[in-house]
């Protein structure tokens, strides 16, 4: 394959993720680095390394958005965003440690634990909840536009979350992924926050916690420019479309194939993880 | 904890207003700042590809075996080198410093806002955060 036929054809792929993790809000980051990896045969740590910096791209993108819609909560990511740094550092020492086989079945784990998750329902978070005396100390409490006015929330177990969140940031630089699986778990189970918060204000968080990582990929040769370009670009026009299109009476059927691939793919990564051929 | 009580004092309505609106400041401002940064990088690296595709396109690509990059495309002043050298995949990698950049410039303008506030902890918190981060890009290449 030349390089411009490589170019456009991971830019092409790049795109469909981009686009289709947007329109279902699973993120196109998961999907990425198995495609690269299975399909085009590209090293995983150059894969993470591309993935990892289109990630950026697409959650500073959407944050961008977000925080001038008032929805999400700087003071709790700004408290998270500490756990996920140093979990992302963490998580980028060891995918220079680890064999390439290992993270291969680590990545497979995450697939299936995301395939699983976006099909339970969501468990909305309780209203009116006493407030947690170490969130208050911290100002994690906030406020957010609702139909009926401000809606005011507590937030809950900071410890548990603020623990997650550092398992977040450890995958998120050991596979170059948003993690938001986890995210969801450590803000909307243990935290309870209120969905619209937990959803922007993660994604708020994901740009700098891969910005950790990217730094300790680009200074070890991770990141190939070659192979980033299409990646970086072809993202962040899918996710930018899709962040505009909107069609959420698709959505559902959508979010059905989608996590059925993210499910192929992770027994793919399992695959190639255990007969070693990567 | 020695942030003033002001900021947040639940039984004062007036005074969360004023800030929750200095909040609401930042976070549009923060957002500048991101949409910025990834637009820039964006066209960076576009001109970036422009030149590399214009010169290797009929070339192979090969991404199976790992070598690692040169040290011109992993460093700092590598990568400004290239640049001056109209090096396609050299300005690539410069639009993807711009973009790693992105977050490090959303915490620092972060720091700037929690200082308005006087909100000393939350400056704490936040120069922890630029500190791994600024250890990640510049520091972390010798060690690991």
């Amino acid at each position: 394959m030349t390089i411009l036929e490589f170019t456009g054809i991971v830019g092409l792929v790049s795109f469909v993720a981009g686009l289709l993790g947007s329109l279902t809000g699973l993120g196109g980051g998961v999907v990425l680095v198995p495609l690269l990896t299975i399909l085009f045969h590209v090293d995983i740590r150059y894969a993470i390394g591309a993935s990892l910096v289109s990630v950026i791209a697409t959650s500073s993108g959407a944050a961008a958005a977000y925080v001038k819609e008032g929805f999400s909560n700087i003071r709790i990511g700004m408290f998270l965003e500490i756990a996920t740094t140093f979990g992302a550092l963490f998580g980028a020492f060891l995918a220079t440690r680890i064999p390439t086989t290992a993270i291969a079945i680590v990545f497979g784990v995450v697939l299936l634990y995301s395939a699983f998750i976006s099909r339970i329902p969501r468990t909305h978070a309780q209203r009116n909840l006493p407030p947690d005396p170490l969130a208050t100390r911290l100002r994690l409490n906030g406020s957010f536009p609702d139909l009926e006015g401000e809606r005011t929330y507590n937030v809950q177990h900071v410890p548990a979350g603020f623990s997650l969140m550092f398992g977040a940031g450890a995958l998120s630089g050991l596979l170059g992924i948003g993690s938001g699986a986890v995210k969801v778990l450590a803000m909307d189970q243990a935290m309870q926050i209120p969905f619209k918060v937990s959803t922007t204000t993660s994604n708020f968080m994901i740009g700098v916690t891969a910005a950790a990582s990217a730094g300790v990929y680009l200074s070890r040769g991770y990141v190939d420019p070659g192979l980033a370009m299409p990646v970086m670009l072809g993202v962040l026009a899918g996710s930018l479309l899709g962040s505009r299109l909107l069609i959420k009476a698709e959505t559902k059927s959508l979010r059905l194939v989608f996590s059925l691939v993210i499910l192929v793919l992770g027994l793919q990564m399992l695959d190639t993880g255990f007969w070693g051929h990567i | 904890m020695n942030a003033p009580v002001v900021a947040f004092k639940p039984n004062s309505p007036r005074e969360e207003t004023r800030s929750n609106w200095t909040d609401r400041r930042i976070e549009i401002i923060l957002g500048t700042v991101l949409r910025t940064g990834v637009v820039l990088s964006a066209v960076v690296v576009l001109w970036g590809a422009a030149i590399y595709l214009s010169r290797h396109a009929h070339q192979a690509a090969d991404y199976r075996i790992f070598r690692g990059e040169p040290s011109e495309f992993r460093t700092i002043p590598g990568v400004i080198h290239s640049v001056i050298k109209v090096q396609g995949r050299g300005w690539i990698q410069f639009g993807l410093l711009l973009l790693i950049a992105t977050p490090i410039a959303r915490v620092l303008f972060s720091i700037a806002g929690f200082v308005l506030e006087r909100d000393r902890l939350y400056v704490a918190f936040t120069l922890v955060v630029l500190g791994v981060l600024l250890y990640s890009l510049l520091g972390s290449g010798a060690r690991f």
